[in-house]
């Protein structure tokens, strides 16, 4: 099984970069803010169809939303095919672009809602399909920077021998990023995808029904329908969504995910075949169609047509050695110093000089309650999963059955959950600040126990009869045998679970039923209202100290240990 | 047309820059002339700058100094007329056999019909009819090897460079595929004008090569240029040919007459702190002075034929070997290795007292261990980082080496119990862990 690598090629705990791409990113967001506040178009009059809460509209609001996330998948794809290419070709541009991309990583693009929606809305001529590229830009965002990531470091990783064979065969660079980068990078692309698709429902469910001040947008799909059950506290309207959801998601994973998987088991390099190969009915069915067949040729006739018609770059030329002209680099320099320097700018005039020190502090004490509920969180998932991955892990009958379960629970937005348990909350009367924390990991726990499940399978049986056989038992056996043997992958699950908690956070710190409406105190309860009230200085300011939360944690505390569980317990 | 030279290197130079904005010099006063229908062999072992050299000539790299050319011309990247087969294969593993052959001719924009006619055409000389739609992956070693042929021969390339072409596979497959090679070589069915093939592998030299030019390394240069005038097919077990690998044996293990330059990093003795260790284990060395002090050697070996018997390749052999002589083990000397009495010492010695000759020897002639082991001493703590000791030697040598260097004397002072190592705080001590 490929594996899922959080950091890239990022090993240096910090640069001077990182700070120049967090700059940047958050001057980005300063002045799409304010860009946004002065396009402000009231969108009272958008003229939608009421939606129904009849369980027969279904199918088409979920065919609508699941072509909303193939759209963003897309959209990913050629982002990352292009940006990914960029950073890895330009060692220039990879030195601003690489950390820009981790930086976007930490950005909770769900407070931003209100601000890319106001800005899309000026952009489409027609109101409606302004909304949908708002939604379509959110899921996106949740999608793209992981896919961007692996092809990056796919790019920076393509075998010496390989790419000397391309050269030496004269092959010009359109045709060697098809022929060779490409499908080298594919299988942990798919990956990749995959990783982003359970981001993406998640995404797509909280993007289709949201306010902004006064004016309220419904887009015709699961979110929305999920939304008016909420507001009309339907129950039962609520099961048949969350129904339907899990339909959409076996239908994704068996019609595009499996067969993918399993195509692509062929791209991986190492060349002997592998014991356990991908399997997947729809793809037999399809090759036995001939379509992939049919595809693939069709391809690669493309490939060689447009290598032919455009003739990019002189296969004959020396193979650059690929010296950065004086010139140029200062070109580079400024502008990076340019856009820094605007950031800044931005930031300090839009930002602070409006922002009272009082609710800076407020702020950033807000954020360290959200961290305290993270942190409490994550321990007693690992607490409940660890024990329960490794024991699942080392019975291959079992994890058979709960691998794809504990997969599949990863990708269904546990958003759609959170009525059920708000309902709870509101009849029992308990209390939010505690009850409503555990929905920010109701998604992302599922993280901690399938990669702990892989690792656990993973341990060498070897390993595990010499345990035996020396009488290692009990406390003991755990401590120096299944902990120290999982711990890689508990980690990167754990990494993904934190990420994703505090992503979360702006959903689960709010909650509505009916016209109750029930917080918790933290950051994502403080973005949340601020986005719904439209007051883009409380976005900014919200989203802007949260990635520096997540960024901080990550470098400081993740990022470190990732890379001692890699070099101390990595079992090659 | 003969008059030529199909391909020539003068005076070629390569070097790399080092971190601390130094260079690395890797290939020094190369000349190579390759004439139609010649194999020219360069032998040498792992890091003598042979595949480099080669690259050098496929365009893929660019040599420093010096002039390279190619029918006259100057190489000036991959060349249309000159070919690579890859240690590795490194074949498309996307691709089936017949889309990795024609995939260089795709790249020359060439007709389909002319495309699929001549990859057949590849694809049959070399024997791979059957298995055009295949994929890398359901292929042997041997099949795959083939492949990397086909794809090579495809594009009629008046060069064929060859690096280590047969050393990935077992040693029947390597001995079947150099034969059809040399037949077809011999029949002159194969497009191809000449070859260079890139080995470290003494006898595969000797069986395919018309000329060898024997690499030495740091930096790398050519030792020795040797004709080998057997008809062929040439057997191994003719006279004439033991002669040539003898032969061989002793230019690769004669010291270097002319004194090392300044500057210049050696692997023998007497060097001071800067010399750079080969990761050669401790069990590894045992193995041969044992090997070496039985009979039939009883305490002096032909290199060639202790090679054969412990079925080692050079690569494998000579650091052995030569860690050996740095230690006073053995000698090194005409292609044969003579243990030291202390070398025959250590072969008969009881397991306690093997440590108490090697902790004598290490202290004695590898001066980096006897170095730390003072730092040691001298040190109220008795402890002393390994960076400290990195940058010492990082004047000396480049990083990858300097940490192949401690990495040697952290194993070989473990065994002497010279003194202990802790990975994990990367602290030299004195004291051994509880």
């Amino acid at each position: 099984m490929l594996r899922f690598e959080p950091f890239g090629f990022l090993r240096d705990l910090t640069s001077r970069w990182d700070l120049i791409a967090f700059v940047v990113v958050i001057g980005l967001i300063a002045f799409l803010g304010e860009a946004a506040r002065g396009l402000f178009i009231p969108l009272s009059q958008l003229d939608m169809v009421p939606l129904s809460l009849d369980p027969r509209h279904l199918p088409e609001y979920a065919a609508r939303t699941t072509l909303r996330m193939l759209v963003a998948l897309v959209l990913s794809l050629v982002f990352t095919l292009t940006y990914a290419t960029w950073a890895a070709k330009s060692e220039r541009a990879g030195k601003l672009l690489v950390p820009i991309l981790d930086i976007l990583q930490s950005v909770p693009i769900l407070g931003f809602m209100s601000i890319t929606l106001v800005f899309f809305m000026s952009l489409a001529p027609g109101r409606v399909l302004g909304a949908e590229f708002a939604s379509i830009f959110l899921i996106f965002t949740s999608q793209a920077w992981n896919m961007a990531f692996s092809f990056y470091q796919s790019l920076r990783t393509v075998p010496t021998e390989l790419s000397e064979a391309a050269d030496s065969f004269r092959l010009s660079p359109w045709m060697r990023f098809w022929q060779l980068e490409v499908p080298f990078g594919l299988p942990a692309l798919v990956w990749n995808m995959m990783m982003s698709m359970s981001g993406g429902w998640f995404f797509v469910v909280a993007s289709e029904s949201f306010t902004v001040g006064r004016t309220s947008v419904a887009l015709p799909g699961i979110g929305s329908y999920i939304a008016l059950a909420i507001e009309q506290k339907n129950l039962a309207a609520i099961g048949w969504a969350i129904g339907t959801m899990l339909l959409v998601i076996l239908a994704y994973d068996q019609l595009l995910f499996r067969p993918l998987v399993s195509w692509v088991d062929r791209f991986k390099v190492e060349q002997d075949p592998s014991e356990n190969t991908p399997e997947s009915w729809a793809l037999t069915m399809m090759r036995r169609s001939r379509l992939i067949k049919a595809g693939k040729v069709a391809f690669q006739a493309a490939v060689l047509a447009t290598s032919r018609a455009f003739n990019f770059g002189d296969p004959a030329s020396r193979v650059v050695s690929s010296r950065p002209k004086r010139s140029l680099d200062l070109l580079w320099v400024s502008l990076v110093g340019v856009a820094v320097a605007l950031s800044v700018w931005h930031v300090v005039a839009s930002l602070i000089a409006q922002t009272p020190i009082s609710e800076a502090v407020q702020v950033v004490g807000l954020a360290l309650v959200t961290m305290l509920r993270v942190i409490v969180l994550i321990a007693l998932a690992s607490l409940v999963w660890v024990p329960v991955g490794i024991w699942v892990g080392l019975r291959p009958r079992v994890a058979q059955v709960v691998q794809p379960a504990a997969q599949f629970m990863a990708a269904f937005p546990a958003n759609l959950l959170f009525p059920i348990v708000v309902y709870g909350i509101v009849t029992w009367k308990l209390k939010p600040d505690i009850w409503l924390s555990p929905l920010m990991i109701l998604g992302t726990q599922w993280y901690i126990l399938f990669n702990v499940i892989a690792g656990a399978s993973a341990l060498p049986a070897e390993l595990r009869y010499a345990a035996t056989n020396f009488g290692v038992k009990g406390w003991l056996w755990w401590r120096k045998v299944a902990l120290p043997g999982v711990l890689p992958f508990y980690v990167t699950g754990a990494i993904t679970a934190s990420g994703g908690s505090w992503n979360a956070a702006q959903v689960a710190e709010l909650v509505t039923w009916g016209k109750t409406e029930i917080t918790a105190k933290g950051l994502g309860s403080y973005i949340s209202q601020a986005a719904t009230a439209g007051d883009f200085h409380r976005i900014v300011l919200g989203v802007g100290v949260m990635s520096l939360f997540v960024v901080v944690i990550n470098r400081l505390f993740w990022r470190p240990l990732y890379y001692f569980a890699e070099r101390k317990y990595r079992l090659t | 047309m003969s008059t030529t030279p199909l391909l020539q290197c003068m005076e070629v130079r390569k070097s790399f820059p080092k971190s601390d904005g130094g260079e690395l010099l890797v290939l020094d006063g190369m000349n190579l002339e390759l004439n139609p229908g010649q194999i020219v062999g360069l032998l040498g072992r792992s890091g003598s700058g042979k595949s480099t050299l080669l690259r050098l000539i496929a365009g893929l790299a660019e040599p420093s100094a010096g002039k390279i050319s190619y029918l006259g011309e100057p190489v000036a990247g991959p060349a249309a007329g000159i070919a690579m087969v890859f240690q590795s294969f490194a074949l498309f593993p996307w691709l089936t056999v017949y889309e990795n052959v024609a995939l260089g001719l795709e790249a020359q924009h060439m007709a389909k019909p002319e495309i699929r006619k001549r990859s057949l055409a590849a694809i049959d000389l070399i024997g791979l009819d059957g298995f055009e739609s295949a994929y890398p992956r359901e292929l042997s070693g041997g099949m795959r090897q083939r492949v990397g042929f086909a794809r090579a021969l495809v594009v009629h390339p008046n060069i064929l460079l060859m690096d280590e072409p047969f050393s990935a596979l077992d040693v029947l497959t390597a001995e079947t595929l150099r034969t059809d090679f040399l037949d077809l070589w011999g029949e002159g069915r194969m497009p191809i004008k000449g070859v260079v093939l890139v080995t470290h592998n003494i006898e595969e030299a000797v069986l395919m090569c018309d000329r060898i030019l024997v690499f030495g390394s740091n930096p790398g240069r050519i030792l020795s240029e040797i004709k080998v005038a057997l008809p062929q097919p040439r057997n191994r077990l003719d006279p004439s040919f033991r002669e040539l690998v003898e032969r061989i044996y002793v230019v690769m293990t004669a010291r270097p007459a002319d004194s090392p330059a300044v500057g210049r990093q050696e692997r023998f003795p007497g060097l001071g702190i800067g010399s750079i260790l080969p990761a050669v284990g401790t069990n590894l060395m045992s193995g041969l002075l044992e090997a070496v002090a039985a009979p039939p050697f009883s305490g002096t070996a032909d290199l060639p034929k202790i090679a054969s018997d412990l079925q080692m390749e050079i690569d494998d052999l000579f650091p052995v070997a030569e860690t050996l002589q740095m230690l006073r083990f053995a000698e090194l000397e005409g292609g044969d290795l003579k243990l030291t009495e202390d070398g025959m010492a250590f072969a008969a010695a009881s397991v306690d007292e093997r440590k108490r000759i090697f902790l004598r020897h290490l202290l004695s002639y590898v001066p980096l261990a006897a170095h730390i082991r003072r730092v040691l001493d001298e040190r109220a703590s008795h402890s002393a980082r390994k960076s400290r000791f990195i940058d010492e030697i990082e004047d000396f040598m480049n990083e990858q080496a300097a940490e192949n260097t401690l990495r040697a004397i952290v194993q070989w002072g473990r065994y002497a119990e010279a003194f202990a190592y802790d990975d994990v705080n990367a602290m030299f001590s004195l004291e051994n862990p509880t």
